[in-house]
């Protein structure tokens, strides 16, 4: 008896998959060889982007490396989650030691793998954007500029969610945190650059580099295969909202990863060697307030009077990213396609 | 094979000839000399399969260690004071997952006032992290420690921290017995983890621990250093028989018997109790040494042992914890519990001060006549402090006290603080 694996049931452009895609190139939801990396029965909120993103990536993983793997996890709520003792969720050779040394962990072990002369088995670091950007920045730094062979993969929804919802260095301006309150005349997260870890990835010249989200599960995996493909150091970072953080409906996951690229505040693209080799491009540019509006943390800016000079310069940011990166087809290349 | 060799460059031999597999570092004084040389070793060939990571921090060095150890890896690295602070959330991992890592520490004091020489705040300051800490007399217990910490750090899992003291020891060049490789590889078999990340057994290392288990997880902690303190005796006694050479154990003791005072001290400052104990019996007093040689897990009985016959005990010792007592006079007292003897502590050696035979002389006269204090401490200039005492009292803005200490002193000239700037004769921090 043959079984079919089962995809992505799409109902709309919200959801998970691509439904211009023919059924055979949808992403797979289960089937029976899949290796689940991360089993379910961990304690993740529900339409916790995290979770999908971490099984993604690590299946995907998994089925480039023939199931040779191992990883390398920061504290924080993958961590949290995956692992409440006694039980774990994950299939893998898995360790957590702190929250800010997973690249360096990462690096003992492909050190040890190296040295023992076992190039079967693959190395994959794992970290929210705290234990990517702020707190395990040196030690990440570290293990690019050494072309350790390392995929680290950040999933960033964009503040320490383990700890309460506290702003991080990848917390985007105007958003509502526990340490970023909506008062004040400024309410939310100040304005400011912000860190923009891939491009400071880009910068360290590591051989790939690329962005993604939970709403394309088939380039997630498209990416991490194409990541897995090359040694060195290599960096991946998914934008996997966070229903609790975000206050946002748990079923709004996937739209909203997905309306954060289409709106220009989070761009795809990927990276090799330093430069930018390939950008998705936004199929239907939406303003950042259809991004904003679902969530929460920006309700301050919203209602009457709300502030619709920060949602101007949201927009601005969204605009800035759209110009860096050609993210709106021009009218010849919309022609060409 | 017996070389004239700078310690640091016997205890790299040393860890050499014990194969590490990976070897991770972040160079301060004085530990420098230690990885230079062991880099030297793995860049060459002659330390072969090994990889020799460059990092860029103490907390790096020890986090890639973890993940090393965790991969099955025999894991090596080396730091001090600033270095071991800045990795000790690592520290404390490493011991909590029961990885077996080997640590040498070339202890040195803690700023501020930031400060490159020896004395043993360092290692002090993570005795309570789950290592088992050991301390080297001589360069030869360095080496001969280094061998044996391989071996008890992976035969129980837990991590093992040599300690020897900066530059008095680290920088001194002596005769040192360097095994030859066959005699190593015949006590130190190759690395036999007792958890491994394996894709063909995949385990998850490291997991979160509620009030539900965490208890009897440290209780088992504490259970490996009781085992450890059992152990070790016995690897000396097979280092001995091995080698030809006493080394390591958990005590040793000099002239105990018929000795009424004894002193007590870790480390390199042995020899000059040693000798100044020598010169109190020439003048007929009698006063023994022990040396802690395993300072965790803590050997109480043994250390009660060795002076169970003596009247009073005094601890030297190079830290003590500020606004209590001395640390390992504090172990020491309580290791004596329900024996009649005085123990005193007299913190010495701090930031690379020299504590001469002369003032040991002098403290051990003191004891003997059973006039010292609970706590004092050897050689203090009482002048210096009670005049910076003074200016506290005289003005709300006295200023940066070490730097006024040090024109105090006449070590920097007296005008501005621009100028007050202390070691910058010195290039190596
Ligand atoms: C050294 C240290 N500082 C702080 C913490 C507390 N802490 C644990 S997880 C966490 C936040 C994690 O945030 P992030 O990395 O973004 O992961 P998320 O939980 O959002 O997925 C913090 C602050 C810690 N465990 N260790
Ligand atoms: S708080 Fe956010 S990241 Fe954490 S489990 Fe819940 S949804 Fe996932
Ligand atoms: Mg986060």
């Amino acid at each position: 008896m043959t079984h079919d694996p089962v995809r992505f049931y799409q109902v709309g452009s919200f959801a998970a998959g691509n439904r211009l895609l023919d059924q055979g190139q949808r992403t797979e939801q289960s089937r029976r060889g899949r290796s689940n990396s991360l089993t379910s029965g961990h304690r993740a909120c529900q339409g916790c982007g995290e979770a999908l993103g971490a099984r993604y990536a690590l299946d995907a993983a998994m089925r480039a490396t023939d199931g040779r793997l191992v990883a390398a996890n920061a504290t924080g709520c993958l961590e949290v989650f995956s692992t409440p003792y006694p039980e774990t969720s994950w299939q893998i050779p898995w360790l957590h030691s702190l929250f800010g040394n997973a690249p360096a962990v990462a690096t003992g072990m492909a050190a040890a793998l190296e040295v023992k002369g076992r190039t079967d088995v693959r190395v994959v670091a794992q970290a929210g954007d705290g234990g990517t950007v702020d707190i395990g920045f040196g030690c990440l730094s570290g293990m690019f500029e050494r072309n350790d062979d390392v995929l680290f993969i950040c999933y960033d929804n964009e503040a320490y969610m383990n700890t309460g919802v506290q702003r991080s260095g990848a917390t985007p301006p105007a958003a509502r945190t526990a340490t970023t309150e909506a008062v004040g005349p400024e309410p939310g997260n100040e304005f400011g650059q912000g860190k923009d870890l891939p491009r400071i990835a880009i910068a360290h010249g590591i051989p790939y580099v690329a962005t993604a989200t939970v709403a394309e599960l088939h380039d997630l995996e498209r990416k991490v295969e194409r990541a897995m493909s090359i040694r060195g150091a290599r960096y991946l970072h998914v934008l996997v909202p966070c229903p609790l953080g975000w206050a946002s409906a748990s079923s709004d996951t996937i739209r909203l990863a997905r309306l954060a690229c289409e709106s220009g505040l989070f761009p795809l693209f990927e990276a090799e060697n330093g430069e930018v080799v390939d950008v998705t491009k936004i199929r239907r540019q939406v303003p950042v307030e259809d991004y904003l509006k679902l969530q929460g943390r920006y309700r301050h800016l919203f209602g009457d009077p709300g502030r619709p000079d920060l949602v101007r310069q949201i927009q601005k940011v969204a605009d800035r990213n759209i110009e860096r990166f050609g993210l709106v087809a021009t009218g010849a290349e919309q022609e060409v396609r | 094979m017996l070389r004239q060799i700078e310690g640091s460059r016997a205890v790299a031999e040393a860890v050499g000839l014990c194969r590490p597999e990976v070897v991770c570092a972040y160079p301060i004084s004085p530990q420098t000399h230690i990885i230079e040389a062991v880099g030297v070793l793995v860049k060459s060939g002659r330390l072969h399969p090994c990889k020799f990571v460059n990092v860029e921090s103490e907390f790096a060095a020890m986090s890639v260690s973890i993940g090393a150890s965790a991969m099955g890896a025999r894991a090596y690295t080396a730091t001090a004071s600033q270095g071991l602070l800045f990795m000790t959330e690592a520290v404390y991992n490493a011991a909590g997952l029961g990885l077996p890592i080997v640590m040498t520490v070339a202890n040195r004091a803690i700023g501020a006032p930031i400060n490159i020489w020896n004395d043993h705040s360092d290692a002090m300051s993570v005795r309570d992290a789950g290592w088992v800490q050991l301390f080297a007399e001589t360069n030869q217990d360095a080496v001969d420690l280094h061998i044996q910490a391989f071996r008890l750090a992976e035969e129980l899992s837990l991590p093992v921290m040599v300690c020897m003291d900066g530059f008095v020891l680290t920088h001194a060049f002596e005769r040192v017995e360097l095994p030859d490789q066959e005699a190593v590889d015949a006590f130190l078999p190759p690395f036999e983890p007792r958890q491994v990340l394996d894709p063909d057994n995949p385990v998850s290392i490291g997991a979160m621990v509620g009030p539900e288990a965490f208890t009897e997880v440290r209780y088992l902690a504490h259970a490996r250093q009781l085992q450890a303190l059992a152990r070790i005796p016995e690897l000396a006694e097979e280092f001995e028989a091995g080698f030809g050479r006493a080394a390591g154990g958990l005590v040793t003791t000099y002239r105990t018997e018929g000795a009424e005072t004894v002193v007590v001290a870790l480390g390199s400052v042995l020899g000059t109790l040693k000798d100044a104990a020598d010169s109190m019996w020439d003048a007929g007093v009698p006063v023994g040494v022990v040396g802690v040689t395993t300072f965790r897990p803590f050997p109480a009985a043994a250390v009660a042992r060795a002076v169970s016959a003596a009247r009073r005990v005094v601890v030297v010792e190079k830290a003590f914890s500020i606004g209590a007592h001395g640390i390992l006079a504090g172990d020491v007292t309580l290791a004596l519990s329900g024996l009649d003897i005085r123990v005193d502590a007299v913190v010495a050696g701090l930031g690379g001060r020299p504590i001469s035979e002369a003032s040991c002389r002098g403290l051990l006269e003191e004891a003997a006549a059973g006039s010292l204090p609970a706590l004092s401490f050897l050689d203090l200039d009482t002048h210096l402090v009670a005049r910076e005492l003074e200016r506290m009292v005289a003005q709300r803005r006295s200023g940066p006290v070490a730097e006024n200490l040090l024109r105090d002193i006449g070590s920097v000239s007296g005008s501005g603080l621009a100028v007050a700037r202390p070691g910058s004769q010195k290039g190596a921090r």
